[in-house]
């Protein structure tokens, strides 16, 4: 199993979710994050005295998988997050050794 | 005496004024709390509350007296004895304006003068010591300033009141010098009494909710229609001109910030619109009888460029008025002032021409000594009532008090749930909370469950 990770622009939610649910993931998880690469943050300006804002507001979004639908999952988030626009995120993958639903004690694929 | 009935009309009018005003005080809160961070944004909007609620029960004691009493002192203080607790303003005197009217448009004056001067010290004062200040600062600048410049003779030479209104004759119609000029001072010196912030200048401390800002810039610009055009103090020509000239000027000084910004910055910012609205507002308040609509525009024009590049002083000179009280107050209110005697013109209610209506100097003099006056007394007045305050019972904070955030400690609270991982009810709290919930709760939820 995989888990998939992406950090996307937050207002770029609401297109990745629905190109994930026409794949047919089972579930996901989404939560806030912040943080910068390579372009760094941007500079706002208040009564002229200029901000330099390094943590910039994104989504971390992590969907649990199967090994064969990994590949294809991380190229639907690389696609529907994707504004071609600078800090449009980051997609990657884990091995994942164990899951278990909490529920039903279920393990592995099963409780995918 | 003529004996005259109660005018309804202006009556009606003043009692409304009052309440526009009153608005002003929870609307600066606003103004101000946006522009704080997030951990700081209650003590800047209870500083502003608070000196609503002191100010308005020290004025009725002995706040009018000591500025609307019969002069006791060359011009500079009424009596405190003669309206003590408002005796005898009850009764109905055959004036067309009631004096309870007066009375309650004139403390809500106070009441926003002294709040003005919070922004200067955002996040690092003590709500109590800032309550002391508030108490000792109007009883011993406001009230008699507000005597200086708003208590007039009276025709018969029954009355006699202050000295820049009447001895000087400086032109401030709704309170250049006594509100803006006094506040601006006031918070320039206890911004250099409390010292900067920790981390100014190096960490950012950028406003946490500019609409919050934008809200409370809209309801001080409604609510300065009443204290502008209310100062005529009556529905008249007079307010009718003001009220015009008040919405002019502050739309022409909120366009002068945002051009200001837009070739210095290269941004025309939100915040530069509501700061831009406020210094027009500022500087139209002492003018606003003595020029014309044109007259208006220039002079708010001017006010939005002078008041945005003037916030950048703190910068330069290395004092932390977190909010720009100078900048925008005290530079404003000085600009306003001063202009009368550029731009005032016959044609105004106040007729009286400026320097550029070939009036002369002599007018501008006169505004000069009349903005300088007021500036030293309530500079000096200020630094001395808050370093005394500061060397006794202590003004700041303490340094983990001000990382922390001064809401959670000075008034165990925070603005925002920012988190679901909140502790529960503390058990044994005094109101007789409830208790934790019963474990038998649980179990049947749980037997639900499995069922």
């Amino acid at each position: 199993m995989k888990l998939v990770t992406a950090i996307i622009k937050p207002h770029m939610l609401d297109e990745t979710k629905t190109a994930l649910e026409a794949f047919g993931i089972e579930g996901m998880t989404v939560s806030e994050a912040s943080g910068f690469g390579r372009q760094r943050g941007h500079t706002e300006v208040y009564r002229g005295a200029e901000y330099t804002v390094d943590l910039v507001p994104k989504l971390r979004l992590e969907v649990l998988v199967d090994d064969g639908d990994a590949a294809d999952i991380v190229d639907v988030l690389v696609k529907s997050a994707r504004t071609g626009r600078i800090g449009d995120g980051k997609v990657w993958t884990t091995s994942v050794d164990d899951v278990v639903r909490v529920r039903t004690g279920e393990r592995g694929l099963d409780a995918l | 005496m003529t004996v005259l009935d109660v005018n309804s009309g202006d009556t009606a009018w003043i009692l409304t004024s009052a309440a526009l005003v009153l608005l002003m005080t929870p609307g600066l809160a606003l103004f101000y709390g946006g522009m704080v961070r997030a951990k700081t944004v209650l003590n800047m909007m209870m500083m502003s509350f608070g000196a609503l609620c002191l100010i308005a029960v020290t004025w009725v004691l002995f706040g009018y007296s000591i500025a609307f009493g019969n002069d006791v002192g060359g011009g500079l203080l009424g009596n405190p004895l003669e309206f003590l607790g408002l005796k005898g303003l009850m009764a109905d005197t055959g004036s067309s304006l009631p004096s309870m009217a007066f009375v309650g448009f004139q403390a809500v004056f106070a009441i926003i003068t002294v709040a003005l001067i919070s922004g200067a010290i955002a996040d690092r004062a003590k709500f109590g010591t800032w309550m002391i200040f508030a108490l000792i600062w109007s009883t011993l600048v406001y009230f008699p300033v507000a005597h200086w410049v708003f208590a007039f003779d009276s025709s018969d030479g029954s009355v006699v009141g202050g000295w820049v209104a009447n001895r000087l004759k400086a032109i401030d119609f709704a309170g250049g010098t006594a509100v803006h000029i006094n506040a601006g001072a006031a918070g320039l010196a206890l911004a250099l009494v409390l010292g900067k912030r920790i981390g100014w200048r190096r960490d950012p401390m950028r406003p946490h909710n500019l609409p919050l800002v934008m809200i409370g810039a809209g309801l001080l610009w409604f609510g300065w229609f009443g204290f502008n055009a209310g100062s005529a103090l009556a529905a008249n020509n007079s307010a009718a001109i003001v009220w015009v000239n008040t919405l002019t000027a502050t739309g022409a000084a909120a366009l002068g910030w945002l051009l200001t910004e837009r070739i210095r910055d290269k941004h025309a910012t939100s915040l530069g619109a509501a700061s831009g609205v406020v210094a027009g507002l500022v500087a139209i308040t002492p003018s606003c009888s003595s020029v014309s609509p044109i007259g208006a525009i220039l002079l708010g024009g001017i006010a939005g460029v002078v008041c945005a590049l003037a916030v950048g002083l703190k910068y330069k000179l290395g004092f932390d008025d977190s909010l720009d009280v100078v900048g925008v107050h005290l530079v404003g209110g000085l600009w306003g002032t001063i202009a009368v005697g550029f731009f005032a013109t016959k044609g105004a209610p106040a007729g009286v021409d400026g320097l550029l209506y070939g009036g002369g100097f002599d007018q501008l003099w006169r505004q000069v000594v009349g903005a300088v006056s007021v500036m030293v007394f309530s500079f000096v007045m200020a630094y001395a009532i808050g370093f005394a305050l500061e060397k006794t019972i202590g003004f700041r904070v303490s340094e983990e008090t001000e990382r922390t955030g001064i809401d959670e400690v000075e008034h165990a609270e925070s603005a925002y749930d920012f988190g679901t991982i909140a502790g529960g009810l503390r058990a044994g709290f005094s109101g007789g909370a409830p208790s934790t919930p019963k474990s038998h709760d649980t179990t049947k939820r749980d037997q639900e469950v499995t069922a």
